[in-house]
């Protein structure tokens, strides 16, 4: 496990109008490692990781990159940085086949003509470097696919990029137990050939399953970074529910170092 | 996949027999993908009903009517796939191909333009039209079903104010004229199913040995071959019919050959297929069709697709319009009028073209063209009044919409969708 965090974020704040969403939040993201992002409904998960998505702009708050601070104004600029967000809602084409939407909005040309080969070839080495052999082929819609197929091509497209960051916005949340121990395995893989991962969950088995960090938001605070080796699932229950727990979390309103 | 990796780590397998073609086949047609199959299917009952009640169906001079026939309400229906692939509409096509076409009427006859301006005046005409509704429709965010039925409104005003409250515009160019009334040598027609025939095969030889020289799947050389053969036996028989002499008075005037704009159709669907099976723009279209929030967090610009999608339908309108106003020798205020709309999104969906969007085809706009003007041609051969015509073509759009929901119904259920 390398020290460095790839992703870091320092003093986020952001509002929504009158109401502060996030509050000096501080996040860190480690390569190697899957870093589970947990919190009530409406503890700020999704709105943290639409602002490292770029997609919200926070209000104030450092954005540190391997080391280097960076701006990120838009989903491109994250994009370019290698971070990639996978959406609960997955943001696949039913009418396009799995080339087809992994290589959506970025696909490969030769001359005028779109380099279908090259595409499929690359899909094809992706989907084998991730050990997914469940699909029959490369060219049936999206629409034939299994929820877990589903959820496995939307990883295998954030990962074709190169990309050093990925967040999986609830991966398992609509899938049953096979599909979901097959997704987590693949979460797993990821972070096993050295990217970055971001699992956000409200299921404490697929946390503890894989998860080597847990980052638990509470009312728009970071209530406490653990090693998922140090505590414990009723722990990370208090700090979701009640902010604290014991020694962690927040004490009178403030962060305590983990 | 190159040779780093060992042939058990594919992630499919790399060859398709021709069975299991016909078996994927026939599995996807119960699952409600249905394709050009309804097309097919209702061009073979039509016609061997037609050709039963009528001894005229089959003839010649019929057969080659038929593609004159088809032929405006085609090309707007190729125009329309691009629109109905995003999930809109466009009710004005119809009058936008009249508007064109008084345009082309107005500056070849009362202006006395050569022939390719006027054409080129209506054709722009076509893009300005196409330009302004789907700038209504991406940019405003009007339902395009609104804004298409007001221009189907204002553009019958248009044509009207064009060709003075309705007078009549004869066309007198020749070349205009040509292009629903000559016929091609029967010798280039020969040509062209030769070329056609071997490019084809040549094309699909070439992709497979491409595919398979990187150890992608190919289709089985069988399947190659039973498409190219269906090709060739179709378009042979198809020239080899229009060759034959159709002219009553053989001695005093000889009428052979393949009608021009046959040509012409085929030269849009090679150029309309190519864009939206091998270029990034025509993946665009199909990916704002099935998810347009998808394709814009891929960074699609989606207005962007939508206008032009808009601009394509018009500019196609454009086209069908010179095709009508050289058909009927004249533009009048009918031009693209009455139901020319409807037979036009009728073909585009009987051919296959889902209401729905994202799915369809250049080619559909064909298929549905032919069933389109075997109806109209039939009933007119047996004498039914257009009352009839009107219930009938009615009834036809009907049925390819239920066709359509129902198979998308189907495919749901199947998880195909």
């Amino acid at each position: 496990m390398s020290t460095a965090p790839v992703l870091e974020l320092r003093g986020i704040d952001k509002s929504f109008g009158p109401v502060q969403v996030l509050h000096d939040v501080a996040f860190s993201v480690y390569p190697g490692e899957v870093t589970a992002l947990v919190g009530d409904n409406g503890a700020g998960k999704s709105t943290l990781v639409k602002c490292i998505g770029g997609i919200h702009p926070f209000d104030s708050g450092e954005y540190y990159f391997e080391g280097k601070q960076v701006s990120v104004g838009g989903p491109r600029d994250a994009a370019a940085l290698g971070v990639e967000i996978v959406y609960q809602d997955l943001a696949l084409c039913d009418n396009l086949d799995i080339v087809q939407n992994m290589f959506l909005g970025r696909e490969r040309k030769r001359g005028l003509v779109l380099d279908e080969d090259t595409m499929e070839e690359m899909a094809a080495k992706t989907l084998v470097g991730l050990s997914v052999r469940t699909v029959k082929s490369l060219r049936q819609h999206v629409s034939s696919l299994s929820g877990g197929q589903r959820q496995t091509v939307a990883i295998a497209k954030a990962v074709l990029w190169n990309s050093k960051v990925v967040i999986l916005d609830e991966p398992t949340a609509a899938l049953g137990v096979a599909q979901t121990a097959q997704v987590l395995e693949l979460v797993r893989r990821l972070a096993d050939k050295g990217l970055a991962v971001v699992l956000i969950s409200h299921n404490m088995n697929d946390v503890f399953a894989v998860s080597d960090r847990i980052a638990a938001l509470y009312l728009g605070r970071m209530a406490a970074q653990v090693k998922t080796s140090d505590v414990t699932h009723s722990q990370i229950v208090e700090l979701i529910t009640a902010g604290r727990s014991g020694e962690l979390g927040l004490q009178n309103g403030k962060e305590a170092t983990a | 996949m190159t040779t780093t990796t060992a042939p058990e780590e594919k992630a499919v397998a790399p060859s398709a027999g021709l069975n299991k073609q016909v078996r994927d086949y026939v599995e996807r047609v119960r699952g409600g993908e249905l394709g050009a199959l309804p097309a097919v299917i209702g061009l073979i009952v039509l016609c061997t009903v037609f050709a039963i009640l009528s001894p005229v169906f089959l003839s010649p001079v019929n057969f080659a009517n038929l593609f004159t026939q088809g032929a405006g309400v085609t090309v707007i229906a190729m125009g329309l796939v691009f629109v109905l692939l995003l999930g809109e509409i466009d009710l004005s096509a119809g009058f936008a191909s009249g508007v064109c076409a008084a345009f082309l009427g107005v500056l070849l006859t009362n202006e006395g333009w050569p022939w390719y301006a006027a054409v080129a005046a209506a054709m722009l005409v076509g893009v300005v039209i196409g330009l302004i509704i789907g700038w209504l429709v991406a940019k405003l965010g009007i339902p395009s079903f609104v804004v298409t039925l007001a221009a189907f409104l204002a553009f019958q005003g248009v044509v009207l104010i064009l060709l003075d409250e309705g007078t009549n515009i004869s066309i007198r160019d020749s070349v205009i004229l040509a292009i629903a009334n000559e016929n091609m040598y029967p010798w280039l027609g020969w040509a062209l199913v030769v070329v056609g025939v071997v490019a084809y095969a040549g094309l699909q030889l070439l992709n497979n040995r491409r595919r398979a020289g990187r150890g992608l799947v190919t289709d089985p050389l069988s399947l190659i071959a039973v498409r190219v053969g269906a090709l060739a036996v179709a378009s042979g028989f198809a020239v080899w019919v229009l060759n034959l002499e159709r002219s009553r008075n053989p001695g005093v005037i000889s009428l052979t050959g393949v009608p021009v704009v046959v040509p012409i159709i085929l030269v849009l669907l090679l150029v309309w297929t190519f864009v939206l099976r091998r270029t990034r723009f025509g993946r665009h279209i199909y990916a704002v069709g099935g998810n347009a929030e998808a394709a814009r967090r891929a960074g699609i610009n989606v207005d962007r697709i939508k206008i032009s999608a808009f601009v394509i339908c018009s500019f196609m309108a454009s086209v069908g319009g010179i095709i009508a106003a050289s058909r009927a020798n004249s533009v009048d205020p009918n031009t693209g009028g009455s139901n020319v709309l409807l037979f036009a999104v009728g073909a585009a969906v009987i051919g296959g073209t889902s209401l729905f969007g994202g799915k369809g085809r250049a080619l559909d706009a064909i298929l549905g063209g032919a069933v389109v003007a075997v109806v109209i041609n039939g009933m007119g051969l047996m004498g039914y009044s257009s009352s009839v015509k009107y219930v009938v073509t009615g009834a036809v759009l009907l049925l390819a919409a239920g066709v359509d929901a129902l198979s998308r119904k189907r495919a749901s259920a199947s998880g195909r969708r």
